[in-house]
Protein backbone atom coordinates (compact mmCIF):
# COMPACT_ATOMS: atom_id res chain seq x y z
CA UNK A 1 0.00 0.00 0.00
CA UNK A 2 2.08 3.22 -1.19
CA UNK A 3 1.22 6.84 -0.34
CA UNK A 4 -1.05 7.93 -3.02
CA UNK A 5 -3.31 4.85 -1.94
CA UNK A 6 -3.88 6.69 1.41
CA UNK A 7 -4.45 9.32 0.18
CA UNK A 8 -6.86 8.56 -2.83
CA UNK A 9 -8.79 6.45 -0.01
CA UNK A 10 -9.85 9.53 1.97
CA UNK A 11 -11.62 11.52 -1.45
CA UNK A 12 -12.86 7.95 -2.51
CA UNK A 13 -14.47 7.39 0.83
CA UNK A 14 -16.28 10.68 0.20
CA UNK A 15 -17.32 9.70 -3.14
CA UNK A 16 -18.45 5.90 -1.85
CA UNK A 17 -20.70 8.14 0.71
CA UNK A 18 -22.01 10.87 -2.04
CA UNK A 19 -23.00 8.25 -4.30
CA UNK A 20 -25.43 5.71 -3.21
CA UNK A 21 -28.57 8.11 -3.94
CA UNK A 22 -27.47 9.21 -7.52
CA UNK A 23 -27.10 5.82 -8.67
CA UNK A 24 -30.48 5.49 -7.82
CA UNK A 25 -31.76 8.18 -9.74
CA UNK A 26 -30.22 7.20 -12.48
CA UNK A 27 -32.40 4.33 -12.35
CA UNK A 28 -35.59 6.74 -11.92
CA UNK A 29 -34.36 9.09 -14.59
CA UNK A 30 -34.26 6.14 -16.97
CA UNK A 31 -37.78 4.49 -15.90
CA UNK A 32 -38.78 8.47 -17.06
CA UNK A 33 -37.57 8.33 -20.02
CA UNK A 34 -39.27 5.30 -21.06
CA UNK A 35 -42.35 6.35 -20.23
CA UNK A 36 -41.52 9.80 -21.89
CA UNK A 37 -41.23 11.84 -19.08
CA UNK A 38 -38.11 14.06 -18.02
CA UNK A 39 -38.23 12.52 -14.44
CA UNK A 40 -36.67 14.09 -11.22
CA UNK A 41 -33.56 16.80 -11.17
CA UNK A 42 -30.42 14.69 -10.68
CA UNK A 43 -29.98 16.10 -7.58
CA UNK A 44 -33.62 15.10 -6.23
CA UNK A 45 -32.42 12.35 -4.13
CA UNK A 46 -30.13 14.31 -1.87
CA UNK A 47 -32.74 17.49 -1.73
CA UNK A 48 -35.15 14.57 -0.26
CA UNK A 49 -32.69 13.35 2.05
CA UNK A 50 -32.47 16.81 3.43
CA UNK A 51 -35.90 17.45 4.03
CA UNK A 52 -36.20 14.52 6.08
CA UNK A 53 -33.28 14.70 7.89
CA UNK A 54 -34.77 18.29 8.80
CA UNK A 55 -37.94 16.72 10.03
CA UNK A 56 -38.82 15.66 13.36
CA UNK A 57 -39.49 11.56 13.85
CA UNK A 58 -42.94 10.52 15.26
CA UNK A 59 -43.17 7.38 17.32
CA UNK A 60 -45.79 5.04 17.78
CA UNK A 61 -46.93 4.85 21.87
CA UNK A 62 -46.50 0.81 21.13
CA UNK A 63 -42.67 1.01 20.17
CA UNK A 64 -39.53 0.38 22.38
CA UNK A 65 -36.10 1.36 21.61
CA UNK A 66 -35.68 -1.38 19.24
CA UNK A 67 -37.86 0.65 16.71
CA UNK A 68 -35.52 3.64 17.32
CA UNK A 69 -32.72 1.42 16.65
CA UNK A 70 -33.93 -0.32 13.71
CA UNK A 71 -33.10 2.27 11.14
CA UNK A 72 -29.66 3.88 13.08
CA UNK A 73 -28.36 0.20 13.55
CA UNK A 74 -28.98 -1.10 9.88
CA UNK A 75 -27.16 2.21 8.15
CA UNK A 76 -23.81 1.54 10.72
CA UNK A 77 -23.89 -2.10 9.20
CA UNK A 78 -24.03 -1.31 5.87
CA UNK A 79 -22.01 1.75 6.44
CA UNK A 80 -19.03 -0.75 7.73
CA UNK A 81 -19.45 -2.85 5.10
CA UNK A 82 -18.71 -0.05 2.35
CA UNK A 83 -15.00 -0.15 4.20
CA UNK A 84 -14.83 -3.71 3.35
CA UNK A 85 -16.21 -3.58 -0.18
CA UNK A 86 -13.86 -2.52 -3.32
CA UNK A 87 -16.14 0.07 -4.62
CA UNK A 88 -14.50 3.01 -7.36
CA UNK A 89 -10.53 1.15 -7.05
CA UNK A 90 -9.77 -2.36 -6.90
CA UNK A 91 -8.54 -2.31 -3.07
CA UNK A 92 -11.24 -2.01 -0.41
CA UNK A 93 -10.69 0.56 2.46
CA UNK A 94 -10.00 -1.45 5.52
CA UNK A 95 -9.71 -5.14 3.83
CA UNK A 96 -8.22 -8.15 5.81
CA UNK A 97 -8.41 -11.89 5.11
CA UNK A 98 -11.98 -13.30 5.93
CA UNK A 99 -13.35 -10.09 5.50
CA UNK A 100 -15.94 -11.90 3.23
CA UNK A 101 -17.46 -13.35 6.63
CA UNK A 102 -17.57 -10.37 8.04
CA UNK A 103 -19.47 -8.49 5.20
CA UNK A 104 -21.71 -11.08 5.19
CA UNK A 105 -22.99 -10.81 8.72
CA UNK A 106 -23.10 -7.61 8.48
CA UNK A 107 -25.98 -8.01 5.91
CA UNK A 108 -27.51 -10.46 8.18
CA UNK A 109 -27.45 -7.93 10.66
CA UNK A 110 -29.01 -4.88 9.01
CA UNK A 111 -32.03 -6.82 7.90
CA UNK A 112 -32.18 -8.47 11.47
CA UNK A 113 -32.84 -4.85 12.82
CA UNK A 114 -34.95 -3.74 9.93
CA UNK A 115 -37.36 -7.08 10.33
CA UNK A 116 -36.84 -6.70 14.20
CA UNK A 117 -38.11 -2.61 14.10
CA UNK A 118 -41.17 -3.76 11.77
CA UNK A 119 -42.46 -6.37 14.08
CA UNK A 120 -41.85 -3.90 17.06
CA UNK A 121 -44.59 -1.84 15.79
CA UNK A 122 -47.24 -4.52 16.45
CA UNK A 123 -48.76 -4.13 13.29
CA UNK A 124 -49.91 -7.13 11.13
CA UNK A 125 -49.49 -5.60 8.07
CA UNK A 126 -46.08 -4.72 8.98
CA UNK A 127 -45.09 -8.40 10.73
CA UNK A 128 -46.59 -9.70 6.75
CA UNK A 129 -43.85 -7.40 5.57
CA UNK A 130 -41.08 -8.97 7.90
CA UNK A 131 -42.54 -12.05 7.39
CA UNK A 132 -41.97 -11.57 3.49
CA UNK A 133 -38.51 -10.20 3.11
CA UNK A 134 -37.39 -12.86 6.15
CA UNK A 135 -38.78 -15.60 3.61
CA UNK A 136 -36.96 -14.42 0.23
CA UNK A 137 -33.48 -13.76 2.92
CA UNK A 138 -33.08 -16.91 3.44
CA UNK A 139 -33.20 -18.20 -0.16
CA UNK A 140 -31.31 -15.13 -1.73
CA UNK A 141 -28.53 -15.25 1.32
CA UNK A 142 -27.54 -19.40 0.12
CA UNK A 143 -26.92 -17.76 -3.76
CA UNK A 144 -24.83 -14.71 -2.26
CA UNK A 145 -22.63 -16.91 -0.21
CA UNK A 146 -22.21 -19.52 -2.64
CA UNK A 147 -21.02 -17.47 -5.34
CA UNK A 148 -18.84 -15.70 -3.05
CA UNK A 149 -17.51 -19.02 -2.02
CA UNK A 150 -17.27 -19.96 -5.81
CA UNK A 151 -14.95 -16.44 -5.87
CA UNK A 152 -13.28 -18.18 -2.89
CA UNK A 153 -12.14 -21.36 -4.70
CA UNK A 154 -10.64 -19.53 -7.91
CA UNK A 155 -8.61 -16.82 -6.48
CA UNK A 156 -7.56 -18.86 -3.39
CA UNK A 157 -8.34 -15.79 -0.73
CA UNK A 158 -10.56 -14.65 1.50
CA UNK A 159 -10.12 -11.48 1.14
CA UNK A 160 -13.55 -10.22 -0.91
CA UNK A 161 -10.31 -7.19 -2.52
CA UNK A 162 -8.71 -10.03 -3.49
CA UNK A 163 -11.56 -12.15 -4.53
CA UNK A 164 -12.94 -9.60 -6.66
CA UNK A 165 -9.39 -8.03 -7.86
CA UNK A 166 -6.86 -8.61 -10.70
CA UNK A 167 -6.25 -12.11 -10.08
CA UNK A 168 -10.00 -12.45 -11.63
CA UNK A 169 -8.60 -11.32 -15.30
CA UNK A 170 -6.84 -14.70 -15.29
CA UNK A 171 -9.66 -16.99 -13.76
CA UNK A 172 -12.18 -15.76 -16.23
CA UNK A 173 -9.30 -17.40 -19.11
CA UNK A 174 -9.84 -20.57 -17.52
CA UNK A 175 -13.39 -21.07 -15.59
CA UNK A 176 -15.23 -18.03 -18.08
CA UNK A 177 -18.63 -20.52 -18.25
CA UNK A 178 -18.56 -20.94 -14.40
CA UNK A 179 -17.74 -16.92 -13.40
CA UNK A 180 -20.64 -16.27 -16.00
CA UNK A 181 -23.17 -18.27 -13.90
CA UNK A 182 -21.56 -16.54 -10.75
CA UNK A 183 -22.56 -13.08 -12.60
CA UNK A 184 -25.91 -13.91 -13.48
CA UNK A 185 -26.60 -15.52 -9.50
CA UNK A 186 -25.15 -12.50 -7.91
CA UNK A 187 -27.63 -9.82 -10.57
CA UNK A 188 -30.30 -11.78 -8.86
CA UNK A 189 -29.09 -11.43 -5.80
CA UNK A 190 -28.85 -7.70 -6.16
CA UNK A 191 -32.29 -6.92 -7.41
CA UNK A 192 -33.62 -9.12 -4.52
CA UNK A 193 -31.44 -7.45 -2.08
CA UNK A 194 -32.26 -3.97 -3.20
CA UNK A 195 -35.93 -4.67 -3.82
CA UNK A 196 -36.19 -4.14 -7.63
CA UNK A 197 -38.48 -5.07 -10.13
CA UNK A 198 -38.63 -8.46 -10.33
CA UNK A 199 -38.82 -9.09 -6.80
CA UNK A 200 -40.60 -5.77 -5.21
CA UNK A 201 -41.65 -2.81 -6.81
CA UNK A 202 -39.91 0.11 -4.99
CA UNK A 203 -42.31 2.60 -6.67
CA UNK A 204 -45.36 1.02 -5.67
CA UNK A 205 -47.86 1.65 -2.07
CA UNK A 206 -50.00 -1.18 -3.38
CA UNK A 207 -50.32 -3.86 -0.44
CA UNK A 208 -50.02 -6.83 -2.09
CA UNK A 209 -46.90 -5.45 -4.12
CA UNK A 210 -44.77 -4.62 -1.05
CA UNK A 211 -42.36 -6.38 0.47
CA UNK A 212 -39.62 -3.68 1.81
CA UNK A 213 -41.79 -0.53 1.71
CA UNK A 214 -43.98 -2.41 4.29
CA UNK A 215 -41.63 -2.92 6.73
CA UNK A 216 -40.59 0.87 6.89
CA UNK A 217 -43.87 2.72 6.65
CA UNK A 218 -43.92 3.60 10.65
CA UNK A 219 -40.62 5.07 9.83
CA UNK A 220 -40.56 8.91 9.35
CA UNK A 221 -38.11 11.81 9.41
CA UNK A 222 -34.90 11.25 9.73
CA UNK A 223 -34.83 7.44 10.65
CA UNK A 224 -36.87 7.22 7.07
CA UNK A 225 -33.46 9.21 5.64
CA UNK A 226 -31.38 6.58 7.64
CA UNK A 227 -33.49 3.56 5.23
CA UNK A 228 -33.51 5.19 2.50
CA UNK A 229 -29.65 6.16 1.72
CA UNK A 230 -29.00 2.85 3.70
CA UNK A 231 -31.34 1.31 0.69
CA UNK A 232 -29.25 2.90 -1.99
CA UNK A 233 -25.74 2.41 -0.17
CA UNK A 234 -26.92 -1.55 -0.28
CA UNK A 235 -27.14 -1.00 -3.72
CA UNK A 236 -24.11 0.44 -4.11
CA UNK A 237 -22.17 -2.33 -2.17
CA UNK A 238 -23.66 -5.24 -4.03
CA UNK A 239 -23.61 -3.76 -7.27
CA UNK A 240 -19.36 -2.89 -6.78
CA UNK A 241 -19.11 -6.92 -5.98
CA UNK A 242 -21.20 -7.76 -8.99
CA UNK A 243 -19.43 -5.22 -11.88
CA UNK A 244 -15.73 -6.23 -9.98
CA UNK A 245 -16.71 -10.06 -10.47
CA UNK A 246 -17.88 -9.58 -13.82
CA UNK A 247 -15.35 -6.88 -15.60
CA UNK A 248 -11.99 -7.69 -13.65
CA UNK A 249 -9.56 -4.89 -14.59
CA UNK A 250 -5.76 -5.91 -15.15
CA UNK A 251 -3.87 -3.53 -12.90
CA UNK A 252 -4.55 -0.40 -14.72
CA UNK A 253 -3.26 3.24 -12.85
CA UNK A 254 -6.19 4.84 -10.36
CA UNK A 255 -6.97 7.61 -12.44
CA UNK A 256 -7.91 4.64 -15.42
CA UNK A 257 -9.56 2.33 -13.07
CA UNK A 258 -12.25 4.67 -10.89
CA UNK A 259 -13.51 6.67 -13.32
CA UNK A 260 -14.05 3.62 -15.23
CA UNK A 261 -15.54 1.81 -12.27
CA UNK A 262 -18.00 4.55 -11.69
CA UNK A 263 -19.14 4.75 -15.78
CA UNK A 264 -20.02 0.88 -14.73
CA UNK A 265 -22.23 1.46 -11.68
CA UNK A 266 -24.11 4.00 -14.02
CA UNK A 267 -24.43 1.42 -16.88
CA UNK A 268 -25.79 -1.09 -13.91
CA UNK A 269 -28.00 1.33 -12.63
CA UNK A 270 -29.27 2.17 -15.94
CA UNK A 271 -29.80 -1.60 -16.72
CA UNK A 272 -31.42 -1.98 -13.62
CA UNK A 273 -33.75 0.78 -15.01
CA UNK A 274 -34.29 -0.57 -18.03
CA UNK A 275 -35.35 -4.08 -16.33
CA UNK A 276 -38.28 -2.32 -14.50
CA UNK A 277 -39.30 -0.33 -17.66
CA UNK A 278 -39.48 -3.51 -19.68
CA UNK A 279 -40.99 -6.14 -17.33
CA UNK A 280 -43.56 -6.63 -14.52
CA UNK A 281 -42.63 -7.93 -10.79
CA UNK A 282 -43.05 -11.61 -10.66
CA UNK A 283 -46.33 -13.12 -9.02
CA UNK A 284 -44.80 -13.77 -5.49
CA UNK A 285 -45.11 -17.25 -5.54
CA UNK A 286 -43.16 -17.59 -8.35
CA UNK A 287 -40.25 -15.38 -7.03
CA UNK A 288 -39.48 -18.47 -4.86
CA UNK A 289 -38.54 -20.19 -8.46
CA UNK A 290 -36.43 -16.87 -9.41
CA UNK A 291 -33.81 -17.27 -5.97
CA UNK A 292 -33.80 -21.44 -6.32
CA UNK A 293 -32.93 -20.31 -9.76
CA UNK A 294 -29.85 -18.41 -8.35
CA UNK A 295 -29.04 -20.81 -6.20
CA UNK A 296 -29.04 -23.62 -8.57
CA UNK A 297 -26.70 -21.49 -10.95
CA UNK A 298 -23.98 -20.73 -7.82
CA UNK A 299 -23.67 -24.04 -6.85
CA UNK A 300 -23.34 -25.61 -10.43
CA UNK A 301 -20.54 -23.11 -10.53
CA UNK A 302 -19.15 -24.00 -7.69
CA UNK A 303 -19.29 -27.42 -8.53
CA UNK A 304 -17.42 -26.45 -11.83
CA UNK A 305 -14.39 -25.05 -9.73
CA UNK A 306 -14.33 -27.70 -7.53
CA UNK A 307 -13.95 -30.31 -9.67
CA UNK A 308 -11.86 -28.71 -11.92
CA UNK A 309 -13.44 -29.71 -15.36
CA UNK A 310 -12.81 -27.09 -16.92
CA UNK A 311 -9.50 -27.28 -18.20
CA UNK B 1 -8.20 -23.03 -26.75
CA UNK B 2 -11.19 -21.11 -27.74
CA UNK B 3 -12.81 -24.13 -28.99
CA UNK B 4 -12.44 -25.73 -25.84
CA UNK B 5 -13.80 -23.23 -24.12
CA UNK B 6 -16.97 -22.88 -26.18
CA UNK B 7 -17.42 -26.19 -26.06
CA UNK B 8 -17.51 -25.72 -22.35
CA UNK B 9 -19.79 -23.07 -22.42
CA UNK B 10 -21.74 -24.64 -24.64
CA UNK B 11 -21.96 -27.97 -22.37
CA UNK B 12 -22.72 -25.75 -19.04
CA UNK B 13 -25.57 -23.95 -20.75
CA UNK B 14 -27.05 -27.84 -21.85
CA UNK B 15 -27.68 -28.30 -17.88
CA UNK B 16 -29.00 -24.87 -17.58
CA UNK B 17 -31.50 -25.27 -20.07
CA UNK B 18 -31.97 -28.94 -19.01
CA UNK B 19 -32.88 -27.68 -15.39
CA UNK B 20 -34.94 -24.88 -17.14
CA UNK B 21 -36.89 -27.35 -18.70
CA UNK B 22 -37.64 -28.78 -15.14
CA UNK B 23 -38.90 -25.25 -14.13
CA UNK B 24 -41.11 -24.03 -16.69
CA UNK B 25 -44.79 -24.68 -16.90
CA UNK B 26 -45.67 -23.64 -20.03
CA UNK B 27 -45.36 -26.90 -22.21
CA UNK B 28 -44.58 -24.79 -25.49
CA UNK B 29 -41.58 -23.25 -23.70
CA UNK B 30 -40.64 -26.68 -22.91
CA UNK B 31 -40.57 -27.64 -26.34
CA UNK B 32 -38.60 -24.67 -27.39
CA UNK B 33 -35.92 -24.76 -24.68
CA UNK B 34 -35.46 -29.10 -25.82
CA UNK B 35 -34.96 -27.67 -29.75
CA UNK B 36 -32.92 -24.93 -28.38
CA UNK B 37 -30.78 -27.74 -26.35
CA UNK B 38 -30.83 -30.01 -29.58
CA UNK B 39 -29.22 -26.49 -31.95
CA UNK B 40 -26.43 -26.46 -29.34
CA UNK B 41 -25.48 -29.97 -29.18
CA UNK B 42 -25.80 -30.30 -33.22
CA UNK B 43 -22.48 -27.55 -33.29
CA UNK B 44 -20.81 -30.12 -31.01
CA UNK B 45 -19.49 -32.45 -33.53
CA UNK B 46 -18.42 -30.54 -35.43
CA UNK B 47 -16.61 -28.20 -32.25
CA UNK B 48 -14.68 -31.31 -31.83
CA UNK B 49 -13.03 -32.45 -35.55
CA UNK B 50 -11.97 -28.67 -35.60
CA UNK B 51 -10.82 -28.98 -31.45
CA UNK B 52 -8.92 -32.11 -33.04
CA UNK B 53 -7.31 -30.01 -35.85
CA UNK B 54 -8.66 -32.45 -38.53
CA UNK B 55 -10.38 -31.26 -41.97
CA UNK B 56 -13.74 -31.21 -40.95
CA UNK B 57 -15.19 -34.99 -42.40
CA UNK B 58 -18.64 -35.66 -43.66
CA UNK B 59 -18.99 -38.14 -39.91
CA UNK B 60 -19.29 -35.07 -38.12
CA UNK B 61 -20.97 -32.89 -40.65
CA UNK B 62 -24.17 -35.64 -41.22
CA UNK B 63 -25.03 -36.04 -37.54
CA UNK B 64 -24.77 -32.07 -36.90
CA UNK B 65 -27.05 -32.25 -40.18
CA UNK B 66 -29.06 -34.94 -39.06
CA UNK B 67 -29.53 -33.57 -35.27
CA UNK B 68 -30.90 -29.96 -37.37
CA UNK B 69 -33.10 -31.92 -39.45
CA UNK B 70 -35.00 -34.13 -36.46
CA UNK B 71 -34.42 -32.57 -33.23
CA UNK B 72 -34.66 -28.85 -34.01
CA UNK B 73 -36.97 -28.60 -36.51
CA UNK B 74 -39.40 -31.81 -36.68
CA UNK B 75 -39.96 -33.32 -33.44
CA UNK B 76 -40.32 -29.83 -32.42
CA UNK B 77 -42.70 -28.76 -34.76
CA UNK B 78 -44.63 -32.34 -34.49
CA UNK B 79 -44.98 -31.98 -30.64
CA UNK B 80 -45.68 -27.87 -30.73
CA UNK B 81 -48.63 -29.19 -33.38
CA UNK B 82 -50.17 -31.44 -30.74
CA UNK B 83 -50.08 -28.83 -27.65
CA UNK B 84 -51.90 -26.33 -30.33
CA UNK B 85 -54.43 -28.71 -31.32
CA UNK B 86 -54.90 -30.28 -27.95
CA UNK B 87 -55.62 -27.15 -26.06
CA UNK B 88 -53.65 -28.26 -22.98
CA UNK B 89 -50.64 -25.51 -22.36
CA UNK B 90 -49.67 -25.90 -18.46
CA UNK B 91 -48.50 -28.47 -16.21
CA UNK B 92 -50.70 -27.99 -13.74
CA UNK B 93 -50.23 -30.18 -11.22
CA UNK B 94 -47.07 -32.09 -11.52
CA UNK B 95 -45.98 -34.98 -9.17
CA UNK B 96 -42.92 -32.98 -7.75
CA UNK B 97 -43.49 -29.06 -7.89
CA UNK B 98 -41.25 -26.93 -9.66
CA UNK B 99 -39.18 -25.19 -7.25
CA UNK B 100 -38.27 -28.48 -5.62
CA UNK B 101 -37.87 -30.54 -8.88
CA UNK B 102 -35.34 -27.92 -9.67
CA UNK B 103 -33.66 -28.39 -6.37
CA UNK B 104 -34.07 -31.75 -6.69
CA UNK B 105 -32.45 -31.87 -10.76
CA UNK B 106 -29.38 -29.28 -8.83
CA UNK B 107 -28.82 -32.14 -6.48
CA UNK B 108 -28.39 -35.13 -9.61
CA UNK B 109 -26.19 -32.80 -11.02
CA UNK B 110 -24.13 -32.42 -8.02
CA UNK B 111 -24.55 -36.42 -8.32
CA UNK B 112 -23.38 -36.69 -11.61
CA UNK B 113 -19.96 -34.89 -11.12
CA UNK B 114 -19.12 -37.07 -8.29
CA UNK B 115 -20.26 -39.99 -10.13
CA UNK B 116 -18.37 -39.11 -13.21
CA UNK B 117 -14.93 -38.07 -11.55
CA UNK B 118 -14.71 -41.54 -10.39
CA UNK B 119 -15.35 -43.54 -13.95
CA UNK B 120 -12.25 -44.33 -15.90
CA UNK B 121 -12.07 -43.80 -19.66
CA UNK B 122 -10.66 -45.58 -22.37
CA UNK B 123 -9.98 -42.30 -24.55
CA UNK B 124 -9.20 -39.02 -23.18
CA UNK B 125 -12.29 -36.90 -23.68
CA UNK B 126 -11.76 -33.67 -25.73
CA UNK B 127 -13.73 -31.98 -21.96
CA UNK B 128 -13.84 -33.37 -19.30
CA UNK B 129 -17.25 -31.89 -19.03
CA UNK B 130 -18.50 -33.99 -21.19
CA UNK B 131 -19.01 -37.13 -19.46
CA UNK B 132 -21.15 -35.49 -16.17
CA UNK B 133 -22.94 -33.11 -18.27
CA UNK B 134 -24.20 -36.36 -20.57
CA UNK B 135 -25.69 -38.48 -17.38
CA UNK B 136 -26.49 -35.42 -15.72
CA UNK B 137 -28.64 -35.07 -18.93
CA UNK B 138 -29.80 -38.37 -18.81
CA UNK B 139 -30.75 -38.24 -14.92
CA UNK B 140 -32.99 -34.86 -15.63
CA UNK B 141 -34.40 -36.57 -18.39
CA UNK B 142 -35.38 -39.20 -16.16
CA UNK B 143 -36.51 -37.05 -13.33
CA UNK B 144 -38.86 -35.24 -16.07
CA UNK B 145 -40.19 -38.19 -17.05
CA UNK B 146 -41.47 -39.54 -13.92
CA UNK B 147 -42.22 -36.29 -12.30
CA UNK B 148 -44.84 -35.09 -14.72
CA UNK B 149 -48.51 -35.48 -15.76
CA UNK B 150 -48.68 -34.71 -18.98
CA UNK B 151 -47.96 -36.96 -21.92
CA UNK B 152 -46.40 -34.55 -23.71
CA UNK B 153 -43.49 -33.36 -20.81
CA UNK B 154 -43.03 -37.38 -20.54
CA UNK B 155 -42.27 -37.48 -24.50
CA UNK B 156 -40.07 -34.43 -23.61
CA UNK B 157 -38.45 -36.40 -20.81
CA UNK B 158 -37.85 -39.31 -22.88
CA UNK B 159 -36.03 -36.99 -25.72
CA UNK B 160 -33.70 -34.93 -23.00
CA UNK B 161 -32.59 -38.24 -21.96
CA UNK B 162 -31.70 -39.27 -25.66
CA UNK B 163 -29.63 -36.17 -25.74
CA UNK B 164 -27.72 -37.31 -22.64
CA UNK B 165 -27.29 -40.34 -24.79
CA UNK B 166 -25.72 -38.27 -27.63
CA UNK B 167 -23.44 -36.46 -25.22
CA UNK B 168 -22.04 -39.74 -24.93
CA UNK B 169 -21.68 -40.70 -28.10
CA UNK B 170 -19.53 -37.44 -29.03
CA UNK B 171 -16.85 -39.65 -26.57
CA UNK B 172 -16.66 -42.02 -29.62
CA UNK B 173 -17.04 -40.11 -32.23
CA UNK B 174 -14.30 -41.69 -34.16
CA UNK B 175 -15.08 -45.43 -32.98
CA UNK B 176 -19.12 -45.12 -33.63
CA UNK B 177 -20.09 -45.98 -37.38
CA UNK B 178 -22.23 -43.57 -38.67
CA UNK B 179 -25.03 -46.76 -39.01
CA UNK B 180 -25.34 -46.88 -35.44
CA UNK B 181 -25.96 -43.10 -35.09
CA UNK B 182 -28.20 -42.46 -37.85
CA UNK B 183 -30.35 -46.08 -35.90
CA UNK B 184 -30.21 -43.95 -32.71
CA UNK B 185 -32.16 -40.83 -34.58
CA UNK B 186 -33.94 -42.78 -36.71
CA UNK B 187 -35.21 -44.74 -33.59
CA UNK B 188 -36.12 -41.17 -31.78
CA UNK B 189 -38.24 -40.22 -34.88
CA UNK B 190 -39.81 -42.86 -34.79
CA UNK B 191 -40.75 -42.85 -30.98
CA UNK B 192 -41.71 -39.65 -30.78
CA UNK B 193 -44.04 -40.01 -33.87
CA UNK B 194 -45.53 -43.00 -32.27
CA UNK B 195 -46.19 -41.12 -28.83
CA UNK B 196 -47.55 -38.37 -31.25
CA UNK B 197 -49.96 -40.85 -32.33
CA UNK B 198 -50.69 -42.35 -28.64
CA UNK B 199 -51.23 -38.72 -27.53
CA UNK B 200 -53.53 -38.08 -30.09
CA UNK B 201 -55.65 -40.94 -29.13
CA UNK B 202 -55.51 -40.15 -25.15
CA UNK B 203 -57.12 -37.00 -25.71
CA UNK B 204 -59.50 -38.12 -28.06
CA UNK B 205 -60.27 -41.14 -25.49
CA UNK B 206 -60.21 -39.09 -22.36
CA UNK B 207 -60.44 -35.64 -23.24
CA UNK B 208 -57.00 -34.88 -21.68
CA UNK B 209 -53.86 -35.93 -21.87
CA UNK B 210 -52.61 -37.09 -17.90
CA UNK B 211 -50.92 -40.09 -18.25
CA UNK B 212 -51.36 -41.49 -15.14
CA UNK B 213 -54.84 -42.52 -15.47
CA UNK B 214 -53.41 -45.15 -17.36
CA UNK B 215 -52.06 -46.53 -14.59
CA UNK B 216 -54.92 -47.76 -13.28
CA UNK B 217 -57.32 -49.86 -15.91
CA UNK B 218 -60.63 -50.70 -14.87
CA UNK B 219 -63.39 -51.76 -16.91
CA UNK B 220 -66.00 -49.38 -18.53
Amino acid sequence: MNLVRVVAAIPEAMLILALPPLLLNIAVKIKAWFAGRVGPPWLQPYYELYKLLNKGAVYSKTTTWVFRAGPIVNLAALLTAATLVPVLSPDSLLGFPGDVILLAYLFALGRMFTVLAAMDTGSSFEGMGASREVTFGTMSEPAFFLSLIVLAIATTSLQLSQMVGPHLYEVWHTVGPAMLLVVGALMIVLLTESCRVPVDDPATHLELTMIHEVMVLDHSGPDLAYITYGAALKFLLLGSIMLHAALPHPEWPLWVDAPLRFIELAALAALVGVIESSMARLRLNRVPLLLAAATVLAALAAVLTLTGSMT
Amino acid sequence: MSAQMATNAVLVLVILLNLGMLAVSRLASGVRLFALQSLLLAFLPVAEEMLEGEPLGLHALLIGGGTIAIKVVLVPYVLLRIIRTGEIHREVEPFIGFAASVFFGALLVVGSFAVASRLPLPTPPVSKLIVPVALSTVVLGLLTLVSRLKAITQVLGFLVLENGVFILGLLLLKQTPLLVELGILLDLFVGVFIMAIVVYHIRREFDHMDAHLLDTPKES
